[in-house]
């Protein structure tokens, strides 16, 4: 209690006195609360980070940064109002926002008001509708469901399969694109089901898969239920392996689910922890407590972005900031980030990972 | 076959637990004539104590789970009681004798207060717990399909059976009993023949209460996750069997939970998982458009 105490006090006051100098707001946005909390917090943790490591540099273009946070707890409505308040308080760069279901409707708004973004939202759709101002430094689901698809089709070759989303728009384009791959590799999903996120009680589905055999569970969604799912097959007695996409990075399903986690596996990002020229970085965030695990790196080097894009333009106006990203090639954490005339990532690559005893890592 | 006896299963598992949180809803109706929204948050409250106590046996190393269900289950109702008594005592007992919309808006406020007060305190985010009772055992072992029961799935059932023979013996055999059924009947004239009207109300609330902490501590055992908004939609739930066993009816309300959950296991099973809620909430609107006295309901007499 002290500890939260004093820290909160020495960020009101490292807030306030950046603010007295701050003349760039930058801001993330995404699910601070809510079910997804988690990976806000990862988001946060990250750009705070990086923005107090580029304030020590000098900060950009000589001037330091101020971060703003919008919580927009992954539901699309209140991430247009984030958006909103983001223009009203004139930031030039924004990371977020997290769920694809709020990136899509909140890129519009900052799209009119001439707002860079860079996001890790893995939907197709992010990049497919002819924003400029969206950049992706993650891949995308169809990149994802490719990578997780080939893979079930050729590691759990003869089982039965069932493909399983939360209707979101995350989580049904990613289930989408992984049943299309095993279907090109000539596997057939045994189930396509869909279930709702947020509720607690999955036998029903659970009962299903067991009926059918089932032994894999291609899943696109969030942690939060993979863990229910798991909890409850382990009730019915039903031995289940999962696979799911970035979201699955996330701790808490290793303490919801329990020894059960040890079946979940996941495309990532080659780990970014791995990378050497991250290794500085990484030992600030272990010395300061954070597991640099999920998302924050990726937040960290969203900052990393903004600053050497900035830097390059010599200005933060929209048109050099957004010709500077396109063309240019940086220098980040999470290795080196160049885009396409979408705003795609040129080389985002998939890993598929494995929980192990609380830990991830490549799967074997 | 074995597979409609596992959703069987799971079915009874689900509308124990509405039960036990339709109950309150219904005792309540019945002895003050107000639908009380805030117990679905009652339920939510009790879920963060058990996880509480939960979190505090771990600490201590206590490993023995029956001690430790135990522990959590006296720790939850005594807290969720008081609980449910500070509710009455605040935002009912104030409105009575006033009209029958304000205890209605003021249950309202008191269940987003208490909704907030959670989200505050212990943080928006999903709190989960380690499994505390794991595996189950094969009920039968059909050809490609053996039924299980959960440890957890047994808990439910079997502390809901208990629960409801121990409560209909003291609703029809103790004093306290006859007191609420009196005071449910007619409440001036219970108050005029002796009987402490105000002590009956608030111990019906905290035996509504009581209840819905027992349903709390399955949910946390069951599940393992709790957030502050899981009293919403279990409240709704739970309402929804209360109104189709017929409100005011305690069987009624045992059997409207029971109704519920198998309704959902099997629209699940056969039909569409992702629309199990649209059939829950279709039945509450067939069943007040159609019998809005419920299957065990009395139709309400007007008194002249």
């Amino acid at each position: 209690m002290k500890k939260t105490l004093l820290a909160t006090a020495c960020f009101a006051l490292g807030s306030l006195s950046t603010a007295v100098l701050a003349d760039l707001t930058v801001a993330i946005a995404g699910p601070m609360t809510g079910q997804y909390a988690s990976a806000g917090d990862q988001i946060r943790k990250g750009a705070e980070m990086a923005i107090a490591d580029i304030n020590a540099r000098g900060g950009v273009l000589g001037e330091k940064l101020k971060l703003e946070v919008g919580d927009d707890a992954c539901d699309p409505k209140q991430a247009v109002s984030v958006a909103n308040t983001m223009v009203n308080r004139k930031i030039v760069f924004m990371h977020g926002h997290w769920c694809s279901s709020s990136t899509i409707p909140a890129s519009e708004v900052y799209n009119e008001a001439d707002i860079l973004m860079a996001t890790v939202s893995t939907n197709p759709q992010v990049t497919e509708r002819g924003l400029d101002n969206i950049f992706r430094i993650m891949g995308r689901d169809d990149q994802q469901g490719m990578v997780a698809g080939s893979y079930i089709a050729e590691a759990f070759a003869g089982k039965k399969v069932a493909v399983v989303d939360d209707k979101s728009a995350y989580g049904k384009g990613l289930a989408d694109e992984i049943a299309k791959a095993m279907e090109a590799k000539g596997m057939k999903p045994t189930l396509r089901e869909a279930i709702t996120a947020g509720e607690r009680d999955y036998s029903g589905l659970v009962t299903r898969l067991k009926q059918a055999g089932v032994e894999v569970m291609a899943y696109g969604g969030y942690h939060t239920e993979v863990a229910l799912i798991l909890r409850q097959a382990q009730q019915a007695g039903l031995q289940l392996t999962v696979m799911g996409g970035d979201t699955m990075t996330n701790s808490e399903l290793v303490t919801a689910a329990g020894p059960a986690a040890d079946n979940v596996m996941f495309t990532f990002s080659p780990d970014p922890r791995k990378n050497p020229d991250a290794a500085p970085v990484v030992e600030k965030f272990r010395a300061a407590k954070v597991e640099p695990e999920g998302y924050v790196l990726y937040a960290y080097a969203a900052m990393q972005l903004f600053e050497q894009a900035a830097t390059a333009a010599g200005s933060v106006d929209y048109a050099a900031l957004e010709k500077a990203m396109r063309g240019g090639s940086f220098d980040t954490v999470i290795g080196n980030l160049a885009f396409d005339a979408k705003g795609d990532q040129q080389a985002p690559g998939f890993v598929v990972y494995r929980w192990q005893g609380g830990q991830y890592d490549y799967a074997q | 076959m074995a597979y409609a006896l596992q959703q069987l299963i799971n079915g009874l598992t689900l509308g124990a637990m509405y039960g036990l949180i339709a109950i309150g809803y219904t005792m309540v109706y019945g002895i003050i004539g107000m639908i009380n929204f805030a117990h679905g948050d009652i339920f939510m409250v009790s879920a963060f104590i058990a996880i509480t106590a939960f979190t505090l046996l771990a600490a201590a190393d206590v490993t023995s789970i029956p001690l430790a269900l135990t522990f959590v289950l006296v720790v939850a109702i005594f807290f969720t009681s008081a609980y449910g008594w500070a509710v009455e005592r605040t935002a009912y007992r104030p409105l009575r004798g006033s009209t029958r919309l304000a205890p209605l808006i003021s249950a309202i406020g008191m269940s987003i207060f208490l909704q907030n007060a959670v989200q505050l305190t212990q943080g928006a985010r999903v709190k989960p717990i380690p499994p505390v009772l794991e595996g189950g055992v094969v009920l039968w072992d059909a050809p490609g399909f053996a039924v299980q029961i959960g440890w957890s799935q047994l808990l439910i059932i079997v502390t809901t059976v208990v629960l409801m023979i121990a409560f209909t013996w003291m609703i029809t055999q103790t004093p306290f009993g006859r007191q609420q059924r009196a005071c449910e009947q007619d409440r001036t004239m219970a108050g005029l023949l002796g009987v402490n009207v105000d002590r009956t109300i608030s111990l019906t609330f905290m035996l509504g209460a009581a209840l819905a902490a027992v349903a709390g501590v399955m949910v946390t055992v069951y599940y393992g996750v709790v957030d502050f908004f899981i009293g919403f939609l279990a409240g709704i739930k739970a309402f929804t069997a209360a109104v189709l066993g017929g409100i005011g009816s305690l069987p009624g309300a045992m059997l409207g939970g029971l109704l519920i959950g198998l309704i959902e296991a099997f629209w699940a099973a056969y039909l569409w998982a992702e629309y199990k809620d649209v059939a829950t909430f279709s039945i509450l609107c067939l069943v007040l458009m159609l019998r809005p006295s419920g299957l065990l309901g009395r139709p309400e007499v007007e008194k002249v």
